[in-house]
């Protein structure tokens, strides 16, 4: 644990995040290049034809957004068990980034879900979970905001997030067995075929690196924003 | 009587004092079930099918009313801090809590269900299961619902975010719960359903309080 | 590269324009947070360095 507490401190994490952000950014950017490339260079599936291609957007996108809810769990639960100063900040820079992978993901998921089902939206278990779980991010950002006073909001958001990442698993699972009840079918099978492979999980590493290089950015602005806080409270 | 008893009753006589938490809860239902049909109309056999979902979306709802005062009445007045520095842990004191609100809430709403389903033209053996669903669901609804309320109770308007954090958490009981009533419908086995309903609201019990607890704690030790 | 889509097209193209639209909006507002971010730092921080 002491290592994570060594980057706790605010110059550690500028001067490392610092470091480590051109990779992220450059790496994502080549990615997507290298991702948009093939997503275009694939041959149509005989199944779903050319629509194929929206699997290379919608599933990153629905990556991101459970990373990116997973990552705020983790900074909750360091927040509160082991008292982590940056790790409040983390987590509500991440919360807005992971609400919009997960509104990309619905979006997506909608467009795919018309030309395969005939409507846009048909409550398919994946995409009903994701809407869940899009209003689960509404709810922790709205508590971060309606509480005035940083300390308390910052613990108050973080048992939200630990309650809410808790009741994840039960809600798939309910919302699966609620899909089976009234049989829908997942836009996303879990077989996918190898030569679709490589671009979707180019396009994830995209993603990912992208939320990452986006989080990074967010933390070291409230950083900043807070030492401008300080400065003005100091009085001149 | 026990700590514990004496909470639990304490919040019961306060919850029925204060404008009849039990009296709100049901009307609010009651209109709802009203109301819906005269929204989707009086096609029976529609009306049957979406009995299940709609009375335990309303009966959610009803109970949420009164949630929000659930700590935060003793929080304003410094009862909260008088009921933290007691003997009894602040878990079990969320329990009674959660228990009082379910008495005073919940328990009202199943009661009077069988009538409302009569307004959706539900059959014998639905009705009985929705009942049971409720029966069984509700405390789960008590129980999310008092994290909510722990999570808001220094908020004024903490009513309004109140909901935006619990009803998606809750989503499995409705799941759960309006599913069975669905499988009565088709004449299929509802016990699977609610068996995962009642797994749902045991875990819900049990943990809750905990969570509760801890934010209770955050609020007033700060 | 094959751009023919036909005939889903309606759909794909929105969806990557969405996609790309809320993407290259997010780096952007968050660049722009950022850089807001330094220069009021760095407004706050130059009496106190100015001062001998």
């Amino acid at each position: 644990m002491n290592w994570l507490f060594r980057y706790a401190n605010p110059h550690e994490f500028m001067r490392l995040s610092g470091m480590v952000l051109p990779f992220a950014a450059i790496g994502a950017a080549l990615c997507l290049a290298v991702g948009l490339y093939l997503s275009f260079s694939v041959p149509p599936d005989y199944q779903q034809g050319t629509t194929v291609t929206l699997l290379f957007i919608h599933v990153p996108a629905d990556v991101v957004a459970e990373i990116a809810y997973g990552a705020i769990a983790v900074c909750s639960l360091l927040s509160l068990v082991w008292r982590h100063p940056l790790s409040d900040t983390a987590a509500r820079a991440a919360a807005p980034l992971g609400a919009l992978f997960t509104a990309l993901g619905l979006i997506t998921g909608a467009l795919w879900g018309k030309p395969m089902w005939g409507t846009y939206w048909v409550w398919d278990a994946r995409l009903t979970s994701f809407l869940l779980l899009l209003f689960l991010y509404f709810g922790y950002m709205a508590l971060w905001n309606a509480i005035e006073d940083e300390t308390r909001a910052a613990r108050a958001a973080a048992i939200l997030a630990l309650v809410g990442v808790v009741n994840i698993p039960i809600i798939k699972f309910s919302v699966d067995w609620w899909s089976t009840l009234h049989q829908g079918e997942s836009i996303v099978s879990g077989k996918i075929a190898p030569i679709y492979l490589w671009p979707l999980l180019i396009m994830m590493l995209a993603y990912v690196l992208l939320f990452l290089t986006l989080w990074m950015v967010r933390i070291r602005t409230a950083i900043l924003e807070r030492r401008a806080r300080n400065l003005m409270q100091a009085g001149p | 009587m026990s700590p514990f008893a004496t909470l639990l009753w304490r919040d019961i006589k306060l919850a029925a004092r204060s404008g009849g938490s039990a009296a709100l809860a049901l009307s609010f239902f009651a209109l709802v079930a009203t109301l819906v049909p005269l929204g989707v109309g009086a096609d029976l056999r529609l009306l049957a099918r979406v009995a299940g979902g709609i009375l335990w979306v309303a009966a959610i709802l009803a109970a949420l009313l009164s949630l929000d005062r659930l700590f935060q009445g003793d929080f304003e007045d410094g009862s909260l801090d008088l009921i933290a520095l007691s003997p009894l842990p602040l878990e079990l004191t969320s329990l009674a809590k959660i228990a009082a609100h379910w008495l005073s809430t919940g328990l009202p709403l199943t009661l009077l269900s069988p009538l409302l389903a009569l307004l959706f033209n539900l059959a014998p053996g639905p009705t009985l299961i929705l009942f049971v669903s409720l029966l069984v669901g509700t405390p789960a609804v008590s129980a999310v619902g008092a994290i909510g309320a722990s999570l808001t109770l220094s908020l004024k308007r903490g009513g309004l975010i109140l909901p935006l954090i619990i009803l998606p958490l809750l989503s499995p009981a409705v799941i759960f719960g309006a599913g069975a009533v669905s499988l009565g419908l088709d004449g299929l086995p509802a016990a699977n359903a609610l068996g995962l309903l009642a797994a749902f609201a045991f875990a819900a019990v049990l943990l809750s309080p905990f969570a509760a607890a801890a934010s209770v704690r955050l609020n007033l030790g700060g | 590269m094959n751009f023919d889509m036909s005939p889903y097209g309606a759909y794909i193209w929105p969806a990557y324009a969405i996609s790309a639209l809320a993407l290259i909006g997010a780096t952007a507002w968050t660049l722009a947070a950022w850089r807001r971010a330094k220069a009021r730092l760095e407004a706050l921080e130059k009496p106190a360095r100015g001062k001998p």
